[in-house]
């Protein structure tokens, strides 16, 4: 995010005339709602704001945003986003990717925006699945999916987005899901990290890969499935009625049972979003036995990339005119008398 | 082979009183490692302060380090100088400085019967005699009779030079090359202080190799003098060739292109945003600009060849000038973004410096074989200017003019230039600033539609959208590689809509053709029996054949091309009025595909793909081949 004037807009004011086009009943609906209804929220500017996608279901999304918007190459929206950042950083550009975009064509470009920290807001929809091109499995599909290029079950393990984005140097994790009434808080929060802000979003392809979030997302699975991660909170789910700890013999988390209300005799811990550790632990826990970490998982900022490079240039700039002629005329020169 | 310069050799090592030859072509060839390129570049920049005219062409070989001694680990670095105008490095050399045996083998067989080979006997032992596959040392056995030859221990004679400096075996024998570089400035009478205070400079944290290095060039030079070498390497006082008044420098074609952008940057009066990767030979360009930062470049190394475009097309969209630079299997891997800015219809300056193909291929020589890539390889129909240097300082000019025709028609724009074009330099009168037409960017600032709304694809008179800048109030709009609607840009695939957004994007390409100057002829007349047309770094070669076949009285004309796409509007009509068309090209017929299709000539082809540019004798026979 930037330091701009806010501007007061409402949730139309970000919608376009254009048709939306995704099936009906798609996870995106509710996604491309939670960000019109987030962006009058933090004061943003639609002549500043820029929205770049890749190629793929998710990546139609600028089209329906009233503000500057670039739909460009498969996989190579990273790379677009920073070309811009670079050359206007007062714009304030949001990423919007799918798992295939960014995970598989554009896994490299996904890596360099996040090493860089590039001041941008990275979202990445994740349903695990090709879903513009007809349901193929994809970089995060679970072992054993069946589509059409794996008839037999896919036996390859799946990416996982925030594991990768943390391993990058990402210095904001977090996720969430299509429907949550939680997404525009991460929204929120992942705008006021200055970097390269890293948003994995569950989300529902109702055509190729139907409810395979249900058992965290649904209401029967939800409190027992998200671990809703608070800043200095515990980390506590199910009610209140189970925690995470930190198992001292393993350095590993375990599940604990608190009884009573009473998480510290539990063992259970406090969420400290510059913990970069325990953020690598909870992006990995593996869901079943464990619930799912949904929330700003990490946040710890770092110099962005485009104030680096522009204070450097800034630097080598100064005290120097842009003298062409002097320029052309440098070096080891002679002259042809008349 | 027969040629008007081929006095230069006997002259050279010929009587007491020898006519001053036209021009002389030296050779440096010796182990990747020893410098050999050094030693060529500060010759170029001696030659060029005494005013001759030169040009010059390294030869080195893809791997950094090769093993020492051995056959491809050669390096060899050509250059031409003399009083009449010089537009290629020469035919073969007249003087060749070997300093080990794989050097004299793998050049020798170019160099002018008659020629001089000057070689360093103390690298002539066994081992180096068996890695360049001789059985017996050439310098003995009498192979090289054809030859005048010169050889003595320069390696002892170094280590003799530099020996006060206290320096060890190895770094010592580094300085052989500045002992050879003395013994040529002697030889070709040229002043050694630009050396002096070039090798102070670079070694101002060393001062002993400052010392060392200048003693071994002051030894060579000295060397040249003495008594029993006068005879073959009788001096030669190179009479500056008659050039305009003025300002000059040497300018290779990498730095030409650079200055180039920045210039075209500042005639547009943008920022200039540079995203490259780095490959050979192209890196270059990225490192002249990464230090050119006070005239409003931003330089950006990206992860890939693709990020690379995709951020300067991002630059672009921004409202800056987006440039990207490769070679071949760059470019290659650039094609989809290119196809995005076609679509999006934003500026681009594309710089392809070709080298030998496909694929790796010869990362290090040069070809001009990224023709058909860059005028016809993407996908759809997605035509798109471009553009070929002549020569190094051509290529000032050339990026200029790609800057121009990016902004003025918001389009990407390929600027082809060669591995021999970026490495080679030749003098370049400086060019005035002022004397150039600017062609400000403008930026949309309010709706242009006739109710008053925003129609970011409506076109002016040149077929060119309006550049709308994010952060302009009240613009914001879409844009995508996605077809669309031809005034608002909405995604729009119908029929009606494609066929009228095709046929815009060609109408607008196609019409540059009536934004740029008329075909002209370079050398010779409008029409006649035979034309022989040329593009890129060609032109050096097929200008100096021409003229030598005009001498002797047969009717050829030279025409260079510089606009590959779109072609000059007078072209076909042009090429129509010679009898017989001939086309050398470092490829298999690229640009005579182009001819043949454009304008149902017969177009001939004259085809080299060696990796090493035409000899001047090579097109000259087929000149005389083709009016046999």
């Amino acid at each position: 995010m930037n330091d701009m004037t806010p501007i007061k807009t409402t949730l139309k004011d970000w919608e376009t005339d254009q048709e939306v086009r995704w099936c009906p009943g798609c996870g995106d609906y509710a996604i491309l709602k939670a960000v019109q209804r987030t962006l009058p929220e933090i004061g943003a500017d639609p002549a500043k704001t820029v929205f770049v996608s890749g190629i793929g279901c998710s990546s139609r999304f600028p089209y329906y945003v009233e503000s500057y918007g670039f739909h460009t190459i498969h996989g190579r929206a990273p790379a677009f986003a920073t070309g811009i950042k670079l050359a206007n950083p007062e714009l304030d550009v949001w990423l919007v990717t799918g798992d295939g975009d960014g995970m598989s064509i554009g896994g490299n470009h996904t890596m360099h925006i996040l090493r860089r920290n590039v001041n941008t807001q990275i979202l990445l929809f994740n349903n695990e699945i090709y879903g513009l091109t007809k349901g193929q499995y994809s970089p995060t599909s679970r072992e054993g999916t069946h589509s059409p290029t794996t008839p037999l079950g896919s036996v390859d393990r799946p990416a996982l987005p925030c594991a990768f984005a943390l391993g990058a140097g990402a210095r904001f994790i977090a996720r969430a899901y299509d429907v949550s009434k939680d997404l525009s808080s991460v929204l929120k929060a992942a705008h006021a990290h200055q970097g390269a802000a890293f948003v994995e979003i569950f989300q529902n392809c109702i055509v190729y890969n139907k409810d395979v979030f249900a058992n965290f997302t649904e209401k029967a699975t939800a409190d027992t499935g998200q671990l809703w991660l608070k800043d200095g909170e515990p980390m506590l789910f199910g009610k209140g009625a189970k925690g995470i700890a930190l198992d001292m013999d393993t350095l590993s988390l375990k599940v604990v049972d608190v009884v009573d209300g009473d998480w510290q005799a539990a063992g259970v811990i406090v969420h400290n979003v510059k913990n970069r550790a325990i953020a690598h632990m909870l992006v990995e826990m593996p869901f079943g036995p464990f619930p799912m970490a949904l929330g700003v998982i990490y946040d710890d900022p770092r110099p962005t990339y485009e104030a680096t490079v522009l204070a450097q240039d800034a630097q080598a700039r100064a005290g120097k005119s842009a003298n062409l002629a002097k320029l052309l005329a440098k070096g080891q020169t002679w002259t042809v008398d008349a | 082979m027969v040629t008007a310069l081929a006095e230069g050799p006997d002259a050279l090592t010929g009587g007491t009183t020898p006519a001053a030859p036209e021009a002389v072509v030296v050779r440096f060839a010796g182990d990747s490692g020893d410098g050999m390129q050094l030693t060529g570049g500060q010759f170029t920049l001696s030659t060029a302060l005494a005013g001759n005219d030169l040009a010059t062409f390294p030869d080195f070989p893809a791997e950094i380090r090769a093993p020492q001694g051995t056959l491809f680990g050669v390096s060899a670095f050509q250059i031409n100088f003399g009083s009449t105008e010089i537009e290629t490095a020469g035919d073969a050399p007249d003087v060749l400085v070997a300093m080990n045996p794989a050097a004299l083998k793998t050049n020798v067989g170019q160099l002018k019967a008659g020629g001089l080979i000057i070689a360093d006997t103390g690298e002539f032992n066994k081992r180096n005699l068996e890695k360049a596959k001789y059985d017996q040392n050439p310098l003995e056995d009498g192979s090289l009779e054809k030859w005048q030859l010169l050889a003595f221990d320069i390696s002892a004679l170094t280590l003799e030079a530099v020996k006060p400096f206290g320096l060890g075996n190895k770094e010592a024998l580094r300085c052989k090359n500045m002992w050879t570089l003395g013994l040529a400035l002697w030889m070709f009478d040229r002043d050694r202080k630009p050396l002096v205070d070039w090798l102070n400079a670079k070694f101002a944290k060393a001062p002993v190799l400052a010392e060392a290095n200048i003693a071994a060039l002051n030894a060579g030079h000295a060397y040249g003098e003495t008594a029993e070498l006068a005879g073959p390497l009788k001096q030669y006082h190179i009479a500056p060739v008659e050039t305009a008044p003025g300002l000059y420098r040497t300018v290779t074609g990498a730095e030409a292109v650079s200055l180039g952008l920045v210039a075209g940057a500042q005639l547009a009066e943008l920022p200039m945003f540079f995203g490259g990767y780095p490959i050979t030979p192209a890196s270059a360009i990225l490192h002249n600009l990464a230090k050119l930062k006070e005239f409003g470049v931003t330089t950006f190394q990206a992860e890939d060849e693709i990020a690379a475009i995709a951020s300067a097309i991002g630059a672009s969209y921004a409202g800056q000038l987006g440039v990207t630079s490769s070679s071949g299997p760059g470019i290659a891997l650039k094609g989809e973004a290119m196809g995005l800015a076609i679509m999006t219809e934003l500026p681009l300056v594309i710089v392809n410096s070709q080298r030998g193909g496909p694929s790796t291929g010869l990362p290090t020589k040069t070809e001009q074989s990224d023709l058909y890539q860059a005028v016809y390889g993407r996908n759809g129909d997605a035509p798109m200017p471009v553009i070929a240097a002549r020569s190094p300082a051509d290529a000032f000019d050339c990026a200029i003019e790609a800057c121009r025709i990016a902004v003025e028609y918001m389009t990407p724009v390929m600027l082809l230039t060669d591995g021999y074009i970026g490495n080679a330099a030749e003098p370049w009168k400086v060019p005035d600033p002022a004397s150039y037409k600017p062609f400000p960017a403008k930026f949309l600032e309010e709706k242009n539609g006739p109710d008053g709304e925003l129609l970011p694809f409506a076109r002016d008179e040149k077929g060119a959208r309006p550049w709308i800048k994010p952060g302009t109030p009240g613009l914001m709009h879409r844009i995508g590689g996605i077809e669309k609607n031809p005034g608002t840009g909405n995604i729009d695939y119908s029929p009606a809509s494609h066929q009228t957004m095709t046929d815009a994007r060609k109408a607008k390409v196609d019409g540059i053709a009536h934004g740029i100057p008329q075909q002209d002829v370079a050398l010779g007349t409008e029409g006649g029996k035979l034309v022989v047309v040329g593009w890129g770094s060609t032109f050096g070669p097929i200008h100096q054949a021409v003229r030598r076949a005009r001498a002797k009285g047969l009717d050829v004309s030279h025409v260079h091309v510089r606009h590959v796409w779109p072609l000059p509007t007078n072209l076909g009509d042009l090429l129509g009025q010679y009898e017989n068309i001939l086309v050398p090209e470092m490829n298999t017929g690229q640009f005579k595909t182009v001819l043949r299709d454009q304008f149902l000539l017969d177009a001939k082809p004259l085809n080299k793909t060696s990796g090493q540019p035409f000899t001047i004798a090579e097109i000259e026979a087929a000149i005389e081949g083709a009016l046999a």
